[in-house]
């Protein structure tokens, strides 16, 4: 087997974005598809992005609260850690881990079944680029609930620490709502959308790519599922610190 | 009428494909044959599109597929109906869906017009009742004959076959196979099936090219090939005892 080559698939990636957003078939035709797309990329991750942020959030209150030794520090800087962590990482970049983890093993493996079981054939024959059809709704459905799911996991955090700090006892409710409301910075809510709009465009796209040109059986499926969510983590990882860079 | 001049293809450094030319005409059952690797569906790939020949033309009608521009490759394709080996049903979409599909994407007809055309067209391969099954429900015959309604739903001029009937049962084959003979004599439709199953070529072979090693290496129908002098094609055609006793 040839070593793969990351600046020829790259490149591929590029040439494949390109022919997903040129020559579509008429808009009306994906509007079914982006719904269902957005039902299965959107309503069925929220599940799991609600279990994961809202312990995320709690378990941040618990450790910020273990290591709070010093007396000095006010004990509503539980909330603001908890607020300022949530809004800059834990719900745009660690919920898109676990988004790249469900959404895009399972663009990959649909559509690197429909490649080795000749469906993607089937659409080409009929003069349909495949390309656009199946891929421009998965980004777009992507682009438009994973924000959504970053506010509400956002939320959930938030929440999670609240109860997990309360019922604890580790801070009061008054304390809590004061930590999570004193200087806060507007900028970043903003800054935090900017992210998962580019992790949801990174994520849909790069399993779709995997899963794309998947040949060969339901082992190269498999190993297309595993690359896409390897390869969608790495790409928001280095992006989440580009934008780090770039915004802040 | 479908041409093929002089095909050539080679993928990497491998020649598949060494000067092909036939000519498929319409109203009977044109078959290429071959045993495995001897470049049948990859000359198929390079008539309907899938794969670009590296030197070699297709001409549908007169009308050159390849050199043709987008819009007349797409307009071309409508015309173009295909069965793939493993039927390549859309496995999201039941069977009125997957039939209606081509009607949906590349046609304007309202739906009832549609509705009537699907319902034709399943009467037609000999499936009632069946609308609302999902492929996963069908045995592989019936995924067979869904996939010449799905290829004959938009009125096809050309249809291909490749291995229509691979993992059925000898008289599932004859039924595809005859369902196939009728469809292009009642249409007048050119038809082009690749196969390498001898009951298929004795039922309904009446134009059929030998591959071999990538090269036409004859040409003639069922009634002349046990006439045929030629080792490789004799080697094919008596290669299983049954065929051997009859030949005796």
């Amino acid at each position: 087997m040839p070593k793969p080559n990351p600046f020829k698939s790259f490149g591929e990636y590029l040439i494949f974005l390109w022919r997903a957003f040129t020559n579509r078939e008429p808009i009306h035709i994906y509007w079914r598809l982006y719904m269902d797309e957005c039902l299965l990329i959107g309503i069925d991750s929220l599940t799991i992005v609600a279990i994961t942020s809202t312990f995320i959030g709690a378990v941040t209150a618990v450790q910020t609260a273990y290591n709070l030794v010093s007396p000095l520090i006010p004990v509503y800087i539980i909330g603001v850690i908890v607020r300022d962590m949530t809004i800059l990482e834990l719900a745009p970049t660690v919920t898109a881990i676990v988004f790249a983890g469900k959404v895009g093993s399972n663009i990959a493996g649909q559509l690197g079944t429909m490649r080795i079981t000749e469906q993607i054939d089937a659409l080409e024959v009929m003069g349909i680029n495949s390309t656009s059809f199946l891929v421009l709704p998965k980004i777009f459905a992507g682009i438009t609930m994973y924000p959504l799911l970053v506010i509400l996991a956002g939320f959930l955090a938030i929440l999670g620490g609240y109860v997990a700090g309360t019922l604890g006892g580790l801070i009061t409710p008054d304390e809590y709502i004061y930590g999570i409301r004193a200087d806060f910075i507007e900028f970043n809510v903003t800054f935090a959308l900017i992210k998962s709009f580019v992790f949801a465009f990174l994520i849909t796209s790069i399993s779709a790519f995997q899963g794309y040109y998947t040949q060969g059986g339901a082992l190269e499926v498999g190993i297309a599922s595993t690359k896409a969510v390897t390869n969608s983590c790495i790409a928001l990882l280095l992006a989440d610190y580009l934008l780090a860079e770039l915004l802040v | 009428m479908v041409e093929v001049k002089n095909i050539n293809k080679s993928f990497g450094n491998k020649q598949v494909l060494f000067d092909v030319s036939a000519v498929f005409k319409p109203g009977i059952t044109n078959m290429i044959i071959g045993g495995s690797g001897t470049g049948k569906s990859v000359l198929l790939k390079n008539i309907v599109g899938l794969v670009v020949p590296d030197t070699g033309s297709v001409l549908f009608d007169g009308r050159d597929f390849h050199s043709g521009s987008r819009e007349e490759k797409k307009a071309l394709r409508q015309e173009i109906g295909m069965l793939f080996q493993s039927a390549a049903l859309f496995d999201s979409k039941n069977v009125e869906e997957n039939v209606r599909f081509p009607l949906d994407m590349l046609s304007n007809m309202p739906m009832d017009e549609k509705m009537d055309r699907v319902n034709f067209c399943l009467k037609r391969v000999g499936l009632e009742n069946v609308n609302k099954k999902m492929p996963s429900e069908l045995s592989g015959g019936m995924k067979k004959r869904v996939g010449i309604a799905r290829a004959i739903a938009l009125q096809t001029k050309y249809l291909f076959c490749d291995e229509p009937n691979s993992g059925l049962d000898p008289l599932t084959s004859i039924m595809i196979d005859n369902l196939i003979h009728e469809i292009t004599t009642e249409y007048n439709i050119t038809t082009v099936i690749v196969s390498h199953d001898m009951n298929s070529v004795m039922e309904i072979g009446e134009h059929i090219i030998f591959m071999y090693r990538g090269a036409k290496l004859w040409e003639g129908s069922n009634e002349t090939i046990f006439d045929s002098d030629v080792k490789e094609l004799n080697e094919f055609i008596f290669s299983n005892k049954l065929m051997r006793r009859f030949k005796r």
